[in-house]
């Protein structure tokens, strides 16, 4: 048996990585806008941003796609002015992925952050600091078990999509095989050694990390408790 | 000085109370805010803090904070807020509470010292106690030199004998910065040691106002002594009946006769009066609180 080639676990964790990482830029004033916020509009937004929780993975896949094609004004604009195409790309992949695991990164950073004792965060406004600062010196530092949770489950997500990347990415080696779209094409073809190979690596990832964030947040509460 | 005159509406409902309110406070004053829960002090606190919007004005020494829909925010007033339940940093050390609101160590240490809390400004606020926590609170709250100082309710979650001690800070750091003060409170010993004014709002109104003797001595003028508290208990005993009345900390019995047990009801406000004798004063035989 030869050793599995890993380039499809590497796309996947740089995958998941750049869409954390992108996605906490993105999610992190949305969520703290919709924790403050006695806007009449939130619930609308937050049925939006909640909406590839139940859309099924090929309605996203598909409205991403014809939305990253040359036939839309974005793919258009990509293509034209920064000379990229989306579909079947790498960054193609990411914009995809950053609306799936949307919801993943917003609710509990917006959980996190109503949680919050509203004195604390009225306190540091009057003391003189703006909402950005307290955002950051105050809030963020706060709400850490929240923080984890979204960047660890994000990220978990990311992992672990496969229809939205089928279909936006393809199955390009190398460059949008994700490790569950190289599974899929071995069970295709019917080579379960190498699926099983696979399948096993990524339930351990999975199960570290989930175990990681459950270990952490017990500690985290254990410690409120003492406290 | 400062001039308000706010109207908001309390609670949800249209046709539900309004707080209505005008006042002048002279500079370097303390002055309590009294009344029942719902009169509207907590609103009117946070809408000196700009932490609520309302209609009407205020202006601080010449100053406009509100002016019709236009509202200073709370970061620009120049005020200190202590909060009830402390609203510490969690985050952040004792010290690192204070320096985060101005980054002068010198004056941390000042207030520190004056509090007694300087050994404890490593110190993490889920490591202390609520006494503590709500000295730190106090501490931060004048870290930026305020002119005007608002405690809402800061010692109601405190038992008796921390009270007494955070009162003396209060006083302390009152004496020593002249800080105005404008505290919400429902103690009526608090209010006379502190204050040197009283307002009372009820359903959003002033009721009251004027010196701690004048509007907290309700038997002032007559020779009557006079004092509140709730009826727990009628017991009939014999021929007389025996009512057990709660007053504050500490029960008492009051004879009653057959007609006045009556009258009564378990649960109501009663007060309690001698007529004929005047009260007279002996040392407690419980220990003295310290201070």
């Amino acid at each position: 048996m030869n050793l599995p080639d890993l380039t499809p676990f590497y796309i996947s964790f740089k995958l998941a990585i750049v869409t954390t990482l992108v996605l906490f830029i993105v999610a992190l004033p949305l969520a703290w806008w919709l924790s403050q916020t006695r806007c009449r509009c939130k619930p609308v937004v937050e049925a939006f941003s909640a909406l590839p929780i139940v859309l099924p993975p090929s309605v996203i896949g598909f409205y991403a796609l014809y939305a990253l094609s040359v036939n839309s004004p974005v793919g258009a604009f990509f293509n034209e002015y920064l000379g990229i195409n989306l579909v079947f790309s790498f960054t193609g992949l990411v914009i995809a992925s950053i609306f799936y695991s949307f919801p993943f990164m917003v609710q509990p950073l917006q959980s996190g952050f109503e949680g919050l004792n509203r004195h604390m965060l009225e306190a540091s406004y009057i003391s003189g600091k703006g909402k950005l600062k307290t955002l950051w010196r105050v809030a963020l530092p706060n709400i850490k078990p929240s923080l984890l949770t979204a960047v660890i489950v994000t990220f978990a997500h990311t992992v672990g999509e496969f229809g939205v990347v089928l279909m936006v990415g393809g199955s390009i080696p190398g460059e949008t095989k994700v490790a569950s779209v190289a599974i899929y094409e071995m069970v295709e073809v019917m080579d379960y050694d190498a699926a099983h190979i696979y399948s096993a690596i990524m339930v351990t990832l999975s199960f570290a990390v989930l175990l990681a964030v459950h270990i952490f947040n017990r500690r985290n509460t254990a410690k409120v408790g003492v406290a | 000085m400062i001039n308000l005159t706010v109207k908001k509406p309390l609670g949800m409902s249209k046709e539900s109370l309004r707080l209505d309110v005008s006042m002048t406070i002279e500079p370097q004053s303390f002055v309590a805010l009294a009344g029942s829960s719902g009169s509207g002090k907590t609103t009117l606190l946070r809408i000196l803090a700009g932490l609520e919007h309302s209609e009407g004005e205020i202006t601080v020494d010449g100053l406009p904070w509100l002016h019709g829909k236009k509202s200073l925010p709370p970061q620009k007033r120049g005020i200190g807020f202590v909060f009830q339940d402390y609203a510490l940093f969690e985050n952040m050390s004792v010290e690192q509470n204070l320096l985060y609101v101005n980054d002068d160590r010198a004056h941390a240490a000042v207030l520190l010292e004056l509090t007694g809390l300087l050994e404890l400004k490593r110190r993490y606020p889920a490591t202390l106690s609520g006494g503590q926590k709500q000295r730190v609170a106090l501490c931060r709250a004048l870290m930026n030199r305020p002119k005007l100082l608002l405690l809402d309710e800061p010692l109601s979650a405190l038992d008796p004998q921390m009270r007494i001690k955070l009162q003396h800070d209060i006083l302390t750091l009152h004496k020593a910065f002249k800080t105005t003060t404008i505290m919400v409170s429902h103690d009526p010993s608090e209010i006379y040691r502190l204050s040197q004014r009283v307002i009372v709002l009820e359903q959003g109104h002033i009721v009251s106002d004027g010196t701690p003797a004048e509007v907290l001595l309700h038997a002032s003028g007559s020779q009557k002594f006079t004092v509140e508290g709730e009826l727990l208990d009628i017991i009939k005993a014999d021929v007389i009946y025996i009512a057990v009345v709660a007053i504050g900390q500490q029960i008492v019995e009051v004879v009653l006769d057959r007609e006045e047990a009556t009258r009564f009801d378990v649960g109501e406000t009663v007060q309690v009066a001698t007529k004929a004798f005047a009260p007279s004063l002996m040392h407690s035989r419980k220990k003295k609180h310290l201070l």
